[in-house]
Order: structure tokens, then C-alpha cells, then sequence
């Protein structure tokens, strides 16, 4: 299986991601909708996706927890607005605690979620909106202080390995 | 107001100049033909990109020569990398689990 690039832009409050698949788009379609393959990619490495309940469907929704290495939790709520088999899904995106009760401080995200068949290849886009400007560059904040945290956790994790080395 | 690298690229035009620049400097009045646009306008942008930091002017005799300042550039780069560790993370994933699905398929 090719590794293929993923693409990824932003303009102003929207965020643009690509990427080729080498499988059918109703394997892909199925790995975004169904709970069971949905949680074995969602999170990743060394974070896990565990759902606590998903309906896929119009006005549904999925609750599901990001649990990391230590036991963190992340929770995040996700309502499903519009289904077209096979074509797209959208929805929003809503950090809240483990009821699901959403957190009003937090951006909420508008996603898009499209697949498109080309041959034995799907590509899927995901575009995400939020409400303005200001509540991506709070999403990227937040991503970068998370970022720097893991590094200084491998980092760590690196230095105790080579410290028990060198005993 | 202090202008950033976001602001300069969040203008198609901004953005065509950017790209003109990229293989090698151009003076202002050649920059401003390229464009549908009056040499005014054009010269406003460059004006823009100038106070965002992402293009340095130089003066030599009568030409104004702009130059990209790439290094300012890759702060965008930088700015989106945590979403790419974050979805490439999930693809890589994603990949191996269809594989691993694919080749169960094909094994039936």
C-alpha cells in the first residue's frame, strides 16, 4: 500500500484537508462510519478512540472519549446533520465532558467530509469551518501546546531509556 | 496595526505576487503588468506584503526591486503542522487498517 501526501491549507476560518486512498470508497466510507473501524484510526499513536455511543445518522450523533498513555481524557461530540451515501456527511464538531454536555468556551467546527471514487482509489477532502478566524487560530493553539507536550513526553520517555542504559 | 503572514496570504492577489516571486526577484513595474489591475492597486499590495514581512524592497536607481523573504514564508508551514501530525497520525492508521481489510477480502 503507497503512502500517499496529505494536503493541508487554510483561509481564514477554514481549514482544507486531501488525501488519496488506495481502496474503494465504500471501504472508506465504512471506516468513517462505522464505530468499531472508526475508533481503530481515529486517535492517533499513542492516544486511543474509544466511542461511548454513535448513531450515524441525520441528526444523530457520536460521544466518544481520546484517551491518552496516562489515562487523559479528551471528550468530543460530534452531530451528524446531512448523509449522502457514499458521497459526503456533515456536521459539527463540539468538545464537551463525558455526558456530552458541550463546552460553550471551546469552538465548535463545521466539517464537510467528502469522498470521491477514482478507480480502486477514493479521495476523501475534509473541510472544516469555524466561526471565525480567531476560534482556528485558538484550534492551533491548542494543537501546538499539545504538540510540545508530546515531544517533551518522548523526550522523556528517550531520556529515562537511555538513563536505565547507562545504570 | 501590525501586520502578519496571514494577512498577506489571505488575498488572491497577495498570493499570485508570492508565487511571481518565488523564482526570482522582480522590480515593481514589471510585477504590475502582470495584473489586470492598475498599477496603483498592485503597488498597494506590494505595500501590504512589505508591512507583513514576507517581502523586502530595494531601491536601485529607478527600479524598485521586491524580494520574497521565504523564510518569513514557512512560518505557514509551521502554523499547520500540528493538524498535519494529527491527520497524518489517523491516515497512516487508516492505510494500514484498509490494507489489512483488503488483504482478508482477497484471501476469502
Amino acid at each position: 500500500m503507497n503512502m500517499h501526501e496529505t494536503n493541508i491549507s487554510a483561509e481564514k476560518n477554514e481549514l482544507t484537508v486531501t488525501r488519496i486512498f488506495d481502496a474503494p470508497v465504500e471501504l472508506l466510507w465504512q471506516a468513517w462510519t462505522d464505530v468499531v473501524l472508526l475508533d481503530q484510526w481515529w486517535a492517533p499513536k499513542p492516544w486511543k478512540s474509544q466511542t461511548k455511543r454513535m448513531v450515524f445518522e441525520e441528526g444523530g450523533n457520536r460521544l466518544y472519549a481520546m484517551v491518552g498513555p496516562n489515562g487523559e481524557e479528551h471528550w468530543g461530540l460530534t452531530n451528524y446533520k446531512t448523509i449522502v451515501e457514499l458521497e459526503r456527511f456533515t456536521g459539527e464538531d463540539a468538545f464537551c465532558d463525558k455526558e456530552g454536555n458541550a463546552n460553550a468556551e471551546l469552538p465548535v467546527a463545521k466539517f464537510a467530509n467528502q469522498f470521491a471514487a477514482d478507480g480502486n482509489r477514493t479521495i476523501v477532502t475534509i473541510l472544516t469551518e469555524y466561526a471565525s478566524e480567531e476560534h482556528l487560530q485558538q484550534i492551533i493553539a491548542m494543537g501546538m501546546k499539545e504538540g510540545l507536550r508530546m515531544a517533551f513526553e518522548n523526550l522523556d520517555e528517550m531520556l529515562s531509556a537511555t538513563t536505565a542504559t547507562t545504570v | 496595526m501590525r501586520r502578519d503572514i496571514f494577512n498577506a496570504i489571505s488575498d488572491p492577489t497577495r498570493r499570485a505576487i508570492l508565487l511571481f516571486l518565488r523564482s526570482e526577484r522582480q522590480n515593481v513595474n514589471a510585477l504590475a503588468d502582470k495584473f489586470d489591475m492598475t498599477r496603483q492597486a498592485v503597488s498597494l499590495h506590494v505595500k501590504y506584503l512589505q508591512e507583513c514581512g514576507v517581502i523586502t524592497i530595494k531601491k536601485e536607481g529607478r527600479e524598485r526591486y521586491c524580494n520574497l523573504e521565504a523564510r518569513k514564508l514557512t512560518e505557514v508551514a509551521n502554523w499547520l503542522e500540528p493538524f498535519h501530525q494529527l491527520w497524518e497520525g489517523r491516515f497512516k492508521q487508516l492505510d494500514n487498517l484498509l490494507g489489512g481489510i483488503q488483504t482478508k477480502k482477497k484471501e476469502k
